[in-house]
């Protein structure tokens, strides 16, 4: 008797035939739903000739402990090739506390340089040109100032506003759901967002002002579809208070992009960045009436998650990075990063860095990835998943503006969370209990040495230093301007203006983080979280 | 056995806000019968014990990701000391690497379950160690 066939569903419940065939593309038509790249719907691509014209950007996330410190490890991605930066902050600066807060302690440069005034960010940038390297700055709950800061210093370098590239992380509704970096209730945090989406389309229109975070979503176990509509949800939300500040749908949210995770079902990730291009290019011209295809075109980042690496055997890592490397360039992303091997278990030695660094080399100078471009549109299987993933995302957006009473309510309520913990918790079970294969886990495990981790040394004198450094700005500047610009920045916080112009103000006095968000809480008040499991 | 339930809080210190690990502990150990506070991020130690206080818990388990977990379990097992409470047994989950495992010991944490540990191992290491408490 032959074997029995394997039943297969994705981990977004989509159930997978052992064939899939023409008869499978019934529902598409080919030239309104797949289309030719560079053009809408955007499915295979966003640009006509994709890598073929430019390859991907490299962009790999770094920095730790000092400023001076992620200033050389910067300066040693770029002369190793890579095009672009992505800044980590520590946790204090993430969380609006100066370095010598107390609630600070032992986490000051930790997990990301620690940023308490302008000249931390001048010293972290200087000698890279701001006008050449594309910096995104990983900081959400407080990405108004640290933006204010960065704006400050290209201007120092003699780049001007309407000029200042870049990307700023800036989703404060997914930290609710993943991540927790959050400090002030949603709503005014959410307006936080709105200010500088606004100040970016009148005065920096080439930044990016915010890249909402599905792969936060998904590392906290959201399943694709899920991962996607959330992602969504919120970026409608960002793009609503674009509107209300009397703003045309195609000033600026074109500038709007998005960041990625890559793990899991090789098949089951292409069709949904296929999916989610084509969806995000229905909504922006049929819900918000957009007429440019740039304000119709997902730009992205597409990352290989750590949520798919293994503490077991995790050398394994890097062939799972160069498969997820695969997947992003196959789902046709602009920029790519890859967690690094050691990265279940430390932030990532050079080595481990400069190895997902060549892996995404490797695929765009060896492999000829780039040489056409969507080689797998056309596929029976892969445009019948994009279909089916277009189908699933749509509704569950739909859940969430419907049943939930969309995402500000859904998220202040803990619903998206407890819906989240619920799937992670599903999908956990199954890894334990065998039914999700993973392999050096629950599949061809071995008794393992316990091995001495090279962890990246945490110096506890860095808090001393950046204290020190701190307190030298503090003595240097000029008391009476720093707390008139405060008090600006409270004003603008309650009366309604934009607060970006106050903001910049402030840190161009060498204002701290600390004493910038210690006055957006007088005035904003903090989250108050609310868990329901 | 006890006649009451297990009662555990599991506890985020600190600034990190990765609680996956939190979340799914939490929702495990509910499933084995215990009853389990997670009372959501940014707790710090003297929050933790006056939470611990305040529920009666028999077990605090911290979930630490940061690499902070060597200061941050020593200022709540000298905390707990000070409050006469060293009763509760103390549990510390997340990125925790196999070398630190026995400073942790010696600090007095009973049991450590670095990230990937399986939840039937938490559960048992629970119930065995609390009966004897009760």
């Amino acid at each position: 008797m032959a074997d029995k066939i394997r039943e297969v569903i994705l981990e977004s419940g989509i159930p997978v035939k052992p064939v899939y065939g023409p008869e499978d593309l019934g529902a598409i038509d080919p030239a309104r739903d797949i289309g030719k790249p560079g053009e809408f719907p955007f499915t295979r691509g966003i640009h006509p000739f994709m890598y073929r014209q430019r390859p991907f950007t490299m962009r790999q996330y770094a920095g730790f402990g000092m400023p001076h410190e992620t200033n050389q490890r910067f300066k040693f991605l770029i002369e190793n090739g890579q095009n672009a930066l992505n800044v980590a902050f520590d946790l204090p600066t993430q969380m609006g506390l100066d370095s010598g807060d107390p609630l600070a302690e032992g986490e000051v440069g930790r997990v990301g340089m620690a940023v308490d005034t302008l000249a931390d960010m001048e010293v972290a940038f200087a000698g890279i040109p701001l006008d050449q390297i594309s910096v995104s700055l990983t900081i959400n709950a407080v990405a108004a100032p640290i933006m204010a800061m960065y704006f400050v210093v290209a201007e120092k370098q003699g780049v001007p506003l309407n000029q200042v590239r870049g990307t700023a992380q800036n989703d404060i509704l997914k930290e609710y759901i993943g991540r927790g970096a959050w400090i002030f209730p949603v709503e005014p945090a959410v307006r936080l967002i709105g200010d500088t989406i606004e100040f970016c389309a009148r005065h920096a229109p080439k930044y990016y002002p915010v890249s909402v975070c599905g792969y936060h979503i998904r590392e906290s176990g959201a399943h694709p579809v899920q991962e996607i509509a959330y992602a969504y949800a919120i970026a409608k939300e960002y793009i609503k208070r674009g509107l209300e500040r009397g703003l045309g749908i195609d000033d600026f949210a074109g500038q709007i992009s998005f960041n990625l995770d890559i793990y899991g079902n090789f098949f089951e990730q292409i069709a949904k960045f296929r999916a989610a291009r084509r969806l995000w290019a229905r909504i922006m011209k049929d819900e918000f009436g957009a007429q440019s295809p740039s304000t119709m075109m997902m730009k992205m980042i597409a990352g290989g998650g750590g949520g798919g690496l293994t503490i077991e055997q995790p050398e394994n890592n890097i062939v799972r990075g160069a498969y997820y490397a695969l997947i992003s360039a196959l789902s046709g992303t602009q920029t790519m990063a890859l967690c690094s091997y050691d990265e279940a278990y430390t932030i990532p030695t050079e080595k481990a860095a400069l190895i997902s660094l060549r892996t995404m080399q490797i695929l765009i100078e060896e492999m000829g990835i780039g040489d056409t471009v969507d080689p797998l549109g056309g596929s029976y299987y892969v445009e019948s998943l994009t279909s089916e993933f277009e189908k699933r995302i749509a509704a569950e957006i739909k859940r969430v503006d419907e049943e939930w009473g969309g995402i500000v309510e859904a998220v202040s309520a803990g619903i998206v969370q407890g819906e989240v913990a619920r799937q992670a918790y599903r999908f956990e079970r199954g890894v334990q209990d065998g039914s999700i294969p993973k392999v050096g886990v629950n599949r061809f495990r071995m008794e393992e040495e316990s091995r001495d981790v090279a962890l990246h040394p945490y110096d506890p004198k860095q808090a001393e230093e950046s204290i020190r450094r701190t307190a030298e700005v503090i003595a240097a500047r000029d008391a009476g301007t720093v707390d008139s610009a405060l008090q600006k920045v409270r004003d603008a916080a309650s009366n309604g203006q934009n607060t970006m112009p106050a903001l910049i103000e402030a840190v161009r006095a060498y204002a701290t983080i600390g004493e910038i968000t210690k006055t957006l809480k007088e005035v904003f008040g903090e989250y108050a979280e609310q868990v329901k499991l | 056995m006890p006649n009451k339930p297990i009662r555990v809080l599991i506890a985020k210190p600190g600034l990190d806000g990765h609680d996956r690990g939190a979340r799914l502990v939490t929702l495990a150990l509910r499933d084995a019968g215990f009853e389990v506070i997670y009372p959501g991020l940014h707790q710090t130690v003297e929050k933790i014990v006056e939470t611990a206080l305040q529920e009666d818990v028999n077990v605090i388990g911290l979930s630490i990701l940061s690499g902070a977990h060597l200061p941050i379990a020593e200022k709540l097992m000298n905390q707990l000391r000070e409050a006469g409470m060293d009763d509760k047994l103390v549990v510390v989950g997340g990125n925790i690497p196999a070398q630190d495992i026995p400073a942790l010991k010696s600090l007095g944490v009973a049991g450590v379950f670095p990230s990937s540990s399986r939840f039937e191992e938490i559960v048992a290491f629970i119930q065995s160690r609390v009966v004897g408490v009760l």
